[in-house]
């Protein structure tokens, strides 16, 4: 009987360590082919084509060029390689400027041919329309349409996610911001959290310990949104009158907030870690002669530098990850920044901003999950460091 | 005490097998308007049972074909990949405009610019204009706030008052606009837009002018209905055809005197007001 429980509880043990590992690889595998989808569609919105005169000799535009098309920033069809004559855009909304309603039709059925004829008989327009619109021939010729490529998403240093008709994912503005913002606030927290640590493991007594530790963790129960209000109302009108700075929103208010967010973890962690070090090492360095400062500085912090590096991990996993308090911090404007003092747009407030909004299956979607993946390496790259540094660790103190 | 809870829990089921559920869903403009209709409604109709969710008029949109809503609210009009996607699964969804939204601009308090044209608002908001001194205010940078992407309020923005061009690219975007409202209260130098009805005593409206600065008109209910204030966008319930029936006397609810008293009271502008101003043209209810 006896035997049976323990083979049973072995089982059970085995299958969830299975099931668990297969859901991860699942979750990490539906990331991945999401994320991959977005190089499978077009440049130009699906279900649109840009229609340009057959007399016009350009027959390709990059996403980039066909945005400064439509925001008038590109006015000559010579800028694009064509002819000098000017450009002159067309969307659907302008069809009441151009045509009566008799001329289109009271359910539309005549528009496809009044736009076609319109684009026919001027050199220099381009339309944006529905492509089953679009009647073939006449005197018209279709922008040749390609795939997303890499290279635009990972080089791109412009984020117009909803930009008609050619959206622009440039990832580059958000990979900054995210690693900017992250990078300071462990700058902020790290030097803070190990100095909590050691105070309340080696020099507070009992009693202040008593009181702080809790305290402390509480900072870990407090919603992340919370912390996000607290930064807008106090941190933001802080710094701008601290730097003089035009708008408060940056990306320091933003690393201010996740390093206080990061602080519980890294100070309960590495307390931790401390307070377990043998007491045997410490009264073999009292022994010898060392001060208490000395036996905290080369005995208790090296002998329990995995337990503090595993805190400092899962305070930058926190601050890399985290979305709702920055969201409301940094101002989230999709540049790349030049100092810690701007406004900047993370990635993990990225997607938790605009998810809600993107068609399920859309290329902004896919655009989306694709972030997922970059901030899934990023912390994967992190980890490996961290596991790098304690093994090294690790072997030093063996 | 547990009995009781495990009552209502039976109570609250047999009342949803019985009686037609009637779900609502989308736009967050729409969601705190829908919820005072829906509650008064129900003082009518007591059998009746009326669920309201927001999540943004994409959301209640893509749930329509989903039949996971009876009716999605919009802030916008649907958009064409919408549609398509509508026609390939074979649903007609029909549109009613249940109130009309104005959007105001707002400055910070302290900022002695009082008014702006449309051509000046599109400049600012495209990174053209970046200092008050060029629209005769003080010398200091301007600010500039939008809402996410995400936001029907944004694309309307874009829509009117950009002429569908896009916003630069370092404009603030912020979740909600209470967010923009407290953001334009402690920046001197900020501008932002949010719905009329969230305007409030810390922010200051701007007046607008559509025809290059001879007519200049401040934002309120009033000038929003004689049609002498402009950035004005109509707000939208979608249906399937199919559920007509049962969806059909909450919609004329919203749209008879009584439901259209509540839409001015919450801030918004009434249908009949509105159709006053544009004639007979504008039909409230048509085919997609």
């Amino acid at each position: 009987m006896k035997k049976f429980l323990e083979k049973s509880v072995r089982w059970i043990l085995t299958a969830s360590g299975f099931v668990t590992s297969v859901v991860i690889l699942l979750i990490i595998g539906f990331l991945f082919t999401e994320g991959a989808g977005l190089f499978g569609e077009p440049v130009i919105e699906d279900g649109y084509v840009l229609a340009v005169n057959k007399e016009n000799p350009v027959s390709r535009l990059s996403a980039e060029e066909i945005k400064a098309v439509f925001d008038e920033d590109i006015t000559n069809w010579k800028d694009l390689g064509g002819n000098d004559m000017p450009v002159r855009t067309f969307r659907l909304e302008d069809a009441d400027d151009y045509f009566t309603e008799e001329q289109l039709g009271s359910q539309y059925e005549h528009a496809g041919e009044a736009i076609a004829g319109l684009v026919a008989s001027d050199p220099g327009m381009v339309a944006f329309v529905p492509g089953t619109m679009i009647p073939d021939g006449a005197g018209i010729k279709l922008i040749e349409d390609k795939n997303i490529s890499p290279g635009e998403v990972l080089g791109g240093k412009e984020w117009f996610p909803t930009a008609t008709p050619a959206p622009l994912f440039g990832v580059l503005p958000l990979l900054a911001g995210t690693v900017w913002v992250s990078l300071f606030a462990i700058l902020f927290a790290l030097p803070f959290g190990i100095s909590i640590a050691v105070y309340m493991s080696e020099v507070a007594s009992e009693r202040v310990r008593g009181i702080l530790k809790p305290i402390i963790e509480l900072l870990n129960g407090i919603p992340s949104v919370v912390y996000g209000f607290f930064g807008l109302i106090v941190i933001v009108p802080m710094l701008q009158q601290v730097f003089g700075l035009p708008v408060g929103e940056s990306g320091l208010a933003g690393s201010l907030v996740l390093a206080i967010m990061a602080l519980p973890t890294i100070v309960t962690v590495a307390e931790d870690a401390m307070r377990n070090c043998p007491r045997t090492l410490r009264e073999a360095s009292l022994a010898l002669g060392a001060t208490k400062w000395q036996t905290i500085y080369k005995v208790v912090i090296p002998s329990s530098m995995s337990g503090i590096a595993s805190g400092v991990v899962l305070g930058i996993g926190r601050a890399v990850g985290e979305t709702m308090a920055v969201l409301m911090v940094t101002g989230n404007a999709a540049v790349i920044p030049g100092s810690i003092l701007e406004p900047l747009r993370t990635i993990p407030a990225t997607i938790a901003a605009e998810l809600g909004e993107a068609p399920a299956g859309g290329a902004h979607y896919q655009s989306l999950f694709l972030l997922g993946v970059i901030l899934f390496f990023i912390t994967f790259i992190i980890n490996m460091c961290v596991e790098y540094i304690s093994s090294r660790n690790r072997a030093k103190n063996r | 005490m547990k009995r009781t809870i495990v009552l209502s829990i039976l109570c609250a089921l047999l009342v949803q097998g019985t009686s037609f559920a009637q779900r609502i869903k989308g736009s967050d403009t729409l969601l705190p308007l829908t919820q005072e209709l829906a509650e008064q409604y129900l003082e009518n109709k007591p059998d009746a049972e009326v669920i309201v969710t927001g999540g943004g008029s994409g959301v209640g949109i893509a749930a329509l074909p989903e039949n996971t809503t009876d009716i999605a609210m919009a802030s916008r009009r649907i958009k064409f990949s919408e549609k398509m996607k509508f026609a390939g699964i074979g649903l007609d969804a029909r549109e009613v405009i249940v109130a009309y939204d104005a959007l105001a601009v707002v400055v910070n308090p302290t900022n002695p610019v009082d008014s702006l044209t449309r051509e000046q608002l599109e400049a600012i908001f495209r990174g053209k204009i970046t200092n008050w001194k060029d629209v005769g205010g003080e010398d200091r940078k301007i600010v500039v706030y939008s809402r996410e992407t995400s936001s029907g309020t944004y694309e309307f923005f874009k829509e009117s008052v950009l002429d569908n061009k896009n916003y630069m690219s370092s404009i603030l975007s912020m979740p909600a606009t209470g967010a923009i409202i407290q953001s334009v209260r402690q920046t001197k130098g900020a501008i932002g837009y949010i719905g009329l009805a969230y305007l409030n005593r810390y922010v200051k409206p701007v007046s607008v002018s559509y025809d290059g600065g001879l007519h200049y008109a401040a934002p309120s209910v009033e000038t929003a209905a004689d049609g002498s204030y402009p950035i004005v966008r109509p707000l939208y319930y979608y249906y399937n055809a199919e559920k007509e029936a049962e969806v059909s006397p909450f919609i004329s609810y919203v749209l008879s005197p009584e439901g259209q008293a509540s839409v001015l009271e919450q801030g918004f502008i009434p249908v009949s007001m509105e159709e006053d101003r544009s004639g007979s043209e504008q039909n409230s209810e048509k085919h997609l």
